[in-house]
């Protein structure tokens, strides 16, 4: 009975992730930010190293560190200045190695602890981190998911956005705030240091057969529990790390993907040259 | 009347390099006005700095005689920029970048009523995509994407539309396409501001033109005749564009 509950919670907490991980990345993979879901992964780690040493929840200290990181890292985009790539770099950095600094300080943590948090171990999810993890993964689906056309209209094109008078700010803070919480989220499951891999290569997969927005939304969904599951029930069965195999079944699916896609991707997606139009002369100003 | 865009005195500066200078400009509802200029003369942050894209370093700006900073009915301004914007990782559809034009009439967490689904459906019949609302825009020919942005433009019903180089790069047939919904959003009782190299179908559609040459406004009143190898109908315009800013050897010009 004991067993069949561990499995089950892990699963649980996987298919969580897959659908959350996916419904956030599209907004960060349309703006061609892939990578920042592992730079506040690896800044989550400082607040894990926080709620070890001081006794507090880990999720609760990772989110609250990972939200403030999260926040400085779009007031960076948003200025927009070419020094703010060198700053993305010392926040992740210092994130990381903050996080492990943290854990070595803490009382009785071993080393094994810490690979939990950076590579995932879904069979330790006890019952509460369960209830955290779909109170957040709610929150983060709620956002994502009702609040797609704006979200999209934001991270479409920025300056349309503004001037339309839609709140710029509030939505590229939310969606902030929110890549914080999916980080948390997915921490579990797969790890903060392959987190930022759900969030994009499901979203990548899915676009190989969508030729819209809320098309890839729903495929990327599908395709996220889909490696979820599939990765985990692998992992099981090889006895190999859930967070790695689940990634490596998204990737799998993506290059099975990619080498169907002359086939599928005919019926799906007609180029513009097949509509019998005269290509038309495009000089490329500024 | 209320001018729809009244500038006074404006100064815009990159980095403490001025780039437009006392600029003075009023638009009066109705009007087609044509921001013309050679490439790098600052005519696209001009338009730019009038919806507040780019800081005025002096002076101010009015739109529908309201100052911009207190300015709160954007929904009236529809905003044409160059190119379709840089975050496009994931397709989108013609019909669901449309619907982004449309969010500002329709308001913030309302869901779309029919009459939104309808104001989308007209803006793409009017620019001519009808056939390819459901097709990714990345498979649309540079002039069809311009006809996009500017259905997406046109989704929220505005007064006043702003352009930016909506004819730069787009084939004839777009050209028109584009000369014709400009025409009928004019006599709906709409006001256009746009940025162009050159006028070509639009010409008998623009009522003033605006030239700005060296960061000043050089010219404000009928439309200058094109000299030159430029007078001749149909040239055909090859020559290389150059890069907006130049900067000289040291940052500077």
């Amino acid at each position: 009975m004991m067993v069949l509950e561990i499995f089950q919670r892990a699963l649980l907490g996987v298919v969580i992730t897959g659908l959350v991980a996916p419904s956030l990345g599209i907004y960060l993979v349309q703006r061609r930010m892939s990578l920042i879901g592992d730079g506040i992964g690896h800044i989550a780690l400082t607040g894990v190293g926080l709620g070890l040493l001081t006794g507090a929840q880990p999720v609760l200290t990772a989110v609250l560190v990972a939200i403030a990181g999260a926040v400085a890292v779009e007031l960076v985009r948003a200025r927009g200045r070419t020094s703010g790539d060198m700053a993305l770099a010392i926040m992740f950095y210092g994130g990381i190695s903050g996080g492990v600094f943290l854990v070595g300080l803490a009382p009785g943590r071993s080393n094994s602890n810490l690979m939990a948090y950076l590579f995932g171990s879904p069979l330790t999810t006890t019952a509460r981190d369960l209830v955290t993890m779909a109170i957040l993964g709610g929150a983060v689906l709620a956002v994502t998911l009702g609040l797609r056309p704006w979200l999209f209209a934001v991270c479409q094109d920025e300056e349309f956005a503004k001037v339309a008078g839609l709140p710029v700010r509030m939505l590229n803070l939310l969606l902030a705030v929110m890549t914080a919480v999916t980080v948390t989220v997915a921490m579990r499951a797969v790890g903060l240091l392959l987190v930022s891999a759900l969030m994009v290569v499901p979203v990548a997969a899915a676009q190989l057969l969508s030729r819209g927005f809320a098309g890839t939304l729903a495929l990327s969904l599908l395709a996220g529990v889909f490696s979820g599951v599939t990765g985990f029930f692998v992992s099981l069965g090889m006895d190999t790390g859930t967070g790695a195999t689940v990634v490596l079944t998204a990737i799998a699916l993506f290059v099975l993907l990619v080498l169907l896609s002359p086939v599928i991707g005919r019926r799906w997606r007609p180029m513009a040259s097949e509509n019998g139009e005269q290509p038309e002369w495009v000089l490329e100003s500024q | 009347m209320t001018p729809v865009l009244e500038i006074r005195h404006g100064a815009v500066a990159f980095g403490g390099r001025p780039v437009l200078r006392d600029l003075n400009l009023t638009v009066q509802t109705g009007e087609v006005v044509a921001v013309l200029g050679a490439n790098g003369s600052g005519k696209s942050t001009l338009i730019r700095a009038a919806l507040g894209l780019v800081p005025l370093a002096a002076g101010r700006v009015e739109l529908f005689g309201v100052p911009q900073r207190r300015f709160t009915q954007w929904r009236r301004i529809g905003y044409v920029p160059q190119r379709i914007g840089a975050g496009s990782g994931v397709p989108a559809t013609v019909r669901e970048v449309v619907s982004a034009g449309r969010l500002a009439k329709r308001g913030f967490l309302r869901p779309a009523r029919k009459a939104d689904r309808q104001a989308v459906t007209d803006a793409i019949a009017l620019v001519g995509l009808a056939d390819r609302a459901s097709e990714p825009v990345a498979t649309l020919s540079g002039g069809q994407q311009q006809r996009a942005l500017i259905a997406r433009a046109l989704a929220g019903e505005p007064d006043l539309l702003v352009l930016d180089e909506p004819t730069a790069g787009v084939d004839a047939r777009s050209q028109e396409a584009f000369a014709g919904a400009l025409e009928r959003f004019v006599v709906g009782g709409g006001t256009v501001i746009l940025v162009a190299h050159e006028l070509g179908p639009l010409q008998p559609v623009i009522t003033r033109a605006v030239v700005v040459h060296e960061g000043v406004i050089a010219h404000d009143g009928p439309v200058p005749q094109p000299a030159g190898h430029h007078a001749h109908p149909g040239h055909d315009h090859v020559h290389p564009h150059a890069p907006e800013e130049i900067p000289g050897f040291w940052g500077t010009r």
